[in-house]
């Protein structure tokens, strides 16, 4: 149930709700919890709403991070 | 393909094995390290993509009360069954919801196969929508969950008083993150056999990412226990518990966010101005296997009683208690595996559960029963300890 999973915004909908795309699967969301939301965004998806929007540069940095130990520097 | 970003990258193998083999050279061969996820996502991920395999053997997970389903008393699940069997109302649940057992034989799906009308629902302005729809019946929302779920039913009754649909009521069951980690760390057993018993928490994804990390920092201060926010992918657990065993090395005992790309100090202050604006803390709440605990839910502000299923049906919450031989109780705190019901897999599996870790995907039992390379593991892990 709490499987909340990150999907992006195709188009923003009348009334708070976008269509999100999730492994090429669409589906409308409600956008009543985020201040703001664009096309483009990923956003985490739960229960039919978009609880936040991802940070890609974080994601990025987070990555860079954990590939610090790839190289078998250990 | 569209929209497997953010998912990919974080379950590469190799990167993963990487984290792992970082892990195994940092942990003190002369400890052991006992590490607690508190969230069903978190177990659900741990069984899905065989985190236990990679750990070292003196590094052990626990399987903490976060999955929503799992803590659900029977005796709530009775009260959504008696408002159900009302006449004229339809209830709406999510999907789990309808299989947690409460007396014998009795769950939502079994009152809808006796003809009452109970649908299941992917969000609750689903429930909403078929009460418009529908303004001659009474559509009740059976809402449980966490802090994840709660701002969706917060935005339901706020959707509902803004149409003017007079026939929505929610029955709320929603109960709070931190409450159930307090109850862990001072529960009797854990006095009993010392706090030593769990040196750190893996903290919830989107738990998180509504509350953000600051109320773990009492935790972590008070009881002296580390934990790291950790995101729902492989890579993100392995993440973490390397970022735990640091700390456990370190003898520090500090807030960690690993999910930095959804969760904030802050958290979403959007959906807590919501939540506040709609609940209220319950002065009591009865957990399945955690027992009463004190300031632990939610419950519907007096302002919005109209949409509060409890007063519109004055139908109370039976005491049941849960099947002799189930050990979901001793599961849910840390204290028991899966493996040591004697149900397990015998007279309780996925389709016939007799408690309600079996029920969700993301209950230990149902975990540890779909995924078999984990069990394994776990056994061996507890037979080691033995
Ligand atoms: S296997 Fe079934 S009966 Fe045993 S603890 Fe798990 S849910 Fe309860």
């Amino acid at each position: 149930m709490c499987l909340a999973i990150p999907a992006e915004v195709v188009a923003l909908l009348p009334d708070g709700q976008a269509e999100v795309v999730v492994g090429g699967t669409k589906q409308v969301v409600s956008t009543a919890l985020l201040d703001e939301v664009a096309v483009g965004d990923y956003v985490i998806v739960h229960v039919g709403f978009a609880l936040t929007r991802l940070d890609p540069e974080e994601a990025q940095r987070t990555l860079a991070l954990m590939a610090e130990w790839q190289t078998g520097a250990a | 393909m569209a929209g497997l970003r953010f998912i990919r990258e974080f379950r590469d193998p190799k990167l993963a094995q990487s984290l792992a083999r970082q892990i195994a050279a940092e942990v003190d061969p002369n400890r052991t390290y006992r590490f607690m996820e508190f969230c069903g996502g978190h177990t659900h991920a741990i069984a899905r993509y065989g985190i236990p395999a990679l750990l070292p053997p003196n590094l052990r997970m626990i399987h903490g009360p976060g999955c929503p389903v799992c803590v659900l008393p029977p005796g709530r699940v009775a009260q959504a069954i008696a408002i159900a069997e009302q006449p004229n109302v339809t209830l709406c649940a999510y999907g789990d919801v309808l299989r947690v057992p409460a007396r014998k034989g009795e769950s939502l799906l079994a009152a809808k196969a006796q003809g009452a009308d109970v649908r299941m629902v992917g969000s609750a302005l689903e429930a909403v929508a078929l009460a418009e729809a529908n303004p001659q019946r009474e559509v009740v929302f059976f809402a449980i969950g966490f802090e994840t779920t709660t701002p969706p039913t917060a935005a339901a009754i706020l959707a509902a008083q803004a149409k003017g649909v007079r026939n929505f009521s929610v029955l709320c069951c929603h109960v709070l993150t931190p409450s159930a980690i307090m109850s862990i760390l001072e529960s009797s057993e854990a006095r009993r056999w010392g706090s030593a018993q769990l040196d750190g928490f893996v903290g919830p994804a989107h738990v998180s990412v509504v509350i953000g990390s600051r109320p773990y920092e009492f935790f972590a201060e008070e009881y002296q226990k580390p934990v790291v926010i950790a995101g729902f992918e492989p890579l993100d657990v392995l993440h973490a518990l390397l970022l735990l065993v640091r700390q456990v090395n370190e003898g520090r005992a500090a807030v960690e966010n690993q999910y930095t790309r959804a969760v904030t100090r802050d958290g979403n202050r959007k959906a807590q101005a919501l939540v506040a604006q709609v609940f209220e803390l319950r002065k009591t709440f009865a957990w399945r296997g955690l027992g009463v605990l004190p300031y632990s839910a939610l419950r519907i502000r007096a302002g919005f009683s109209e949409f509060d299923a409890e007063a519109r049906f004055a139908i109370p919450a039976p005491e049941i208690s849960d099947h002799p031989a189930c050990e979901c109780g001793a599961i849910l705190r840390g204290h028991k595996s899966p493996r040591d019901c004697k149900l397990f897999a015998k007279a309780c599996t996925p389709e016939t559960p007799l408690g309600s870790c079996m029920v969700s995907s993301e209950g230990a039992c149902a975990a540890y029963y779909h995924y078999g390379r984990f069990q394994e593991r776990s056994a061996a892990v507890e037979a080691e300890e033995v």
